[in-house]
């Protein structure tokens, strides 16, 4: 006799047949604070239901160094190595923007030279910042291989940064109203090499990724973020661009004499995750654009301002030699330098987007108050509503083309 | 000055009690608290201020009346223009302010970070719990009062804290070994240096009294 196979109603067809109101139950998932896509340590608390994410709350401050509290506690020398783990992707950038916030304060203006040397910083922070941003937001959505190619080229980079600055990734290099020193001879030359190397692979890398049917899938129409709520959400840098919003503080509001140079500003249509990788990959050919300007009409003459030597350092062979200048480098050291009262904000246009410092000074070496304003950090903020009903696997691709880094969102 | 001067003279006309604001740099204006709402929803709709750069707050000390003072930064996508808004709190113990979260979403997480780090409740925030210290943490370490170097405090896991018996201590070398004093003191003390050597890494923190 045969017997009766009951293989003949499979799990499947006894699934279909189940009523469709079938209740389901929702799932809470910590993803994170040390998850491969989340970059850093951030926890998304996500409420799931099935795959989809009903809720997002990101879970900050596992990076908080309490860098507010310590600025109000040290001169506006000592703060400058602490704006390098900011955004520690992109630490010239950063210690740029310091650099000009206090300048602003103390009302200096600095030589053209050390302005341009500021943009070629910048710019190569940038493209660094990017390389990585890009390299990760492709590894996590399946392609290996740019990121192995990315870091072959940000290591050319770190060179050169070593080179200038003495430190692969702590810079350190701004000083109020200056540089700790000049470009080393023949920097600027290697830093052509590197530009005219780096422009075809670039290219290449891509390429591996613009037309790729796999990462075009995964992140085309995934995480939009309408032009209106990238203003109404504080997005800036290229999340806010990839929305369509044309703001480059480079453009707008230009600062250490980027109105001089020519490049074009990318923006995005659509605002998804794919509109804001094309916006980084083409931010860094106008990035080397700019380079390519700014060691062409390197100007001459000094690095630093004259009037910021009794702020940041007195010539050392005239401290040696110069009782004046001996007590003046001793009070720079112990008292810090002094600084008119006021209230300043300067923000710059950074790798990830406008990174604020707010100084509230009341005279002497110390700020009374300095207040960051992150751009990682409001970046994030966009994070519940636009992880909601988006599929679990899709949130590793929105948080990758959102390019963060913790350091500087935590503070 | 003539910035601040221009915006307040633009503004005056609706809220009469605007005033301009001392200011390194960007238009500056104190507003009264309760008012800053309505100010802001103002330079948003009416001035093309349509971008909340920043909220945040300076505490001027226990002994300053009034204590604290709240900050917005705002910024004009279109005119490229900045204008910083200054509202003092009325208390200085309890110290509230109005949300601006639903003209701005961006301000949810502003005001959450200032309400953890200088304890400023903004009311009717939708949500306004401790965004990077850890909820449950009794201070607000960004007031003056709040010593660098921290306070012992329980664990953010109570669980971990008592099979364990370990608590979040304050920093050893507090004051850090290289930090200058700020003001009219001489040199001497003013010179970088570990405030209190009594106690380091190595050595225990002598019991208090």
């Amino acid at each position: 006799m045969a017997t009766e196979h009951v293989f003949s109603d499979s799990a499947a067809k006894v699934a279909s047949a189940a009523p469709a109101e079938f209740e389901t139950e929702k799932m809470s998932v910590a993803m994170g604070p040390s998850h491969p896509s989340t970059h850093g340590v951030l926890r998304l608390q996500l409420e799931l239901d099935g795959e989809t994410v009903t809720h997002c709350d990101p879970v900050l401050g596992y990076l908080h160094r309490g860098d507010e509290k310590i600025a109000e506690n040290m001169t506006y020398n000592q703060f400058v190595p602490y704006t390098d783990r900011l955004d520690y992707l992109a630490p010239l950038a950063n210690n740029v923007a310091y650099a000009i916030a206090v300048e602003k304060l103390a009302n200096l203006k600095v030589p053209p030279r050390c302005e341009a040397i500021r943009v070629v910083c910048c710019e190569l922070a940038r493209i660094s910042s990017h390389l990585l941003g890009l390299g990760a937001f492709a590894m996590d959505t399946g392609a290996w291989t740019v990121f192995m190619y990315q870091f072959t080229e940000r290591e050319k980079l770190y060179k050169l940064f070593e080179e200038l600055t003495g430190a692969r990734f702590t810079t350190s290099y701004t000083r109020i109203g200056g540089m700790s020193r000049d470009m080393p001879e023949g920097w600027t030359d290697r830093v052509l090499a590197f530009c005219e190397q780096f422009l075809p692979i670039l290219d290449e890398m891509l390429e591996m990724l613009t037309r790729n049917k796999i990462f075009v899938d995964r992140t085309s129409g995934v995480g939009i973020i309408t032009k209106a709520d990238a203003i109404a959400y504080g997005l800036t840098g290229p999340n806010a661009r990839g929305s369509g919003v044309t703001v480059d503080l480079r453009k707008d509001r230009p600062y250490s004499g980027y109105e001089q140079y020519e490049f074009d500003v990318p923006v995005g249509v659509t605002g998804d995750s794919y509109d804001r990788y094309l916006c980084r990959g083409e931010e860094m050919k106008q990035s080397v654009r700019i380079v390519r300007q700014a060691v062409k009409n390197m100007p001459g003459g000094a690095w630093y301002a004259e009037d910021a030597r009794k702020i940041f350092a007195p010539r050392k062979d005239k401290v040696l030699t110069s009782m004046e200048e001996l007590i003046n480098n001793f009070m720079i050291t112990t008292e810090g330098p002094q600084m008119p009262a006021g209230e300043v904000y300067f923000e710059a246009e950074n790798p990830k987007g406008a990174l604020g410092f707010f100084i509230i000074s009341k005279g002497g070496g110390v700020p009374y108050r300095m207040k960051i304003r992150s751009p990682s950090f409001c970046n994030l903020s966009i994070l519940p509503k636009v992880c909601k009903d988006n599929l679990l696997s899709d949130v590793v691709a929105i948080l990758g083309s959102l390019d963060f880094v913790m350091g500087e969102c935590d503070r | 000055m003539t910035a601040s001067a221009d915006v307040t003279a633009a503004l005056q006309g609706k809220f009469p009690q605007i005033a301009p604001r001392a200011s390194g740099d960007h238009p500056a204006i104190n507003v009264p608290l309760a008012e800053a709402p309505a100010v802001l929803t103002s330079l948003r709709d009416e001035h093309a201020f349509d971008f909340l750069v920043d909220v945040t707050a300076a505490d001027w000390g226990v002994d300053t009346s009034p204590r604290f003072t709240v900050f917005w930064h705002l910024f004009s996508t279109t005119t490229h223009a900045y204008v910083r808004v200054a509202a003092d709190c009325t208390s200085d113990t309890e110290p509230v302010a109005p949300t601006v979260s639903d003209l701005w979403p961006a301000a949810n997480w502003h005001e959450r970070e200032t309400y953890d780090l200088l304890g400023i409740t903004f009311s009717k925030h939708p949500d306004l719990r401790r965004i990077l210290m850890w909820d449950g943490y009794p201070y607000h370490p960004l007031r003056k009062d709040f010593p660098l170097a921290g306070i012992d405090t329980p664990l953010p896991d109570l669980e971990v804290g008592d099979l364990t018996g370990a608590t979040a201590k304050p920093a050893p070398m507090m004051g850090g070994p290289f930090v200058a004093s700020a003001g009219e003191i001489n040199l001497t003390d003013a010179e970088p240096r570990a405030k209190d050597e009594s106690w380091t890494e190595r050595r225990e923190k002598p019991a208090s009294e």
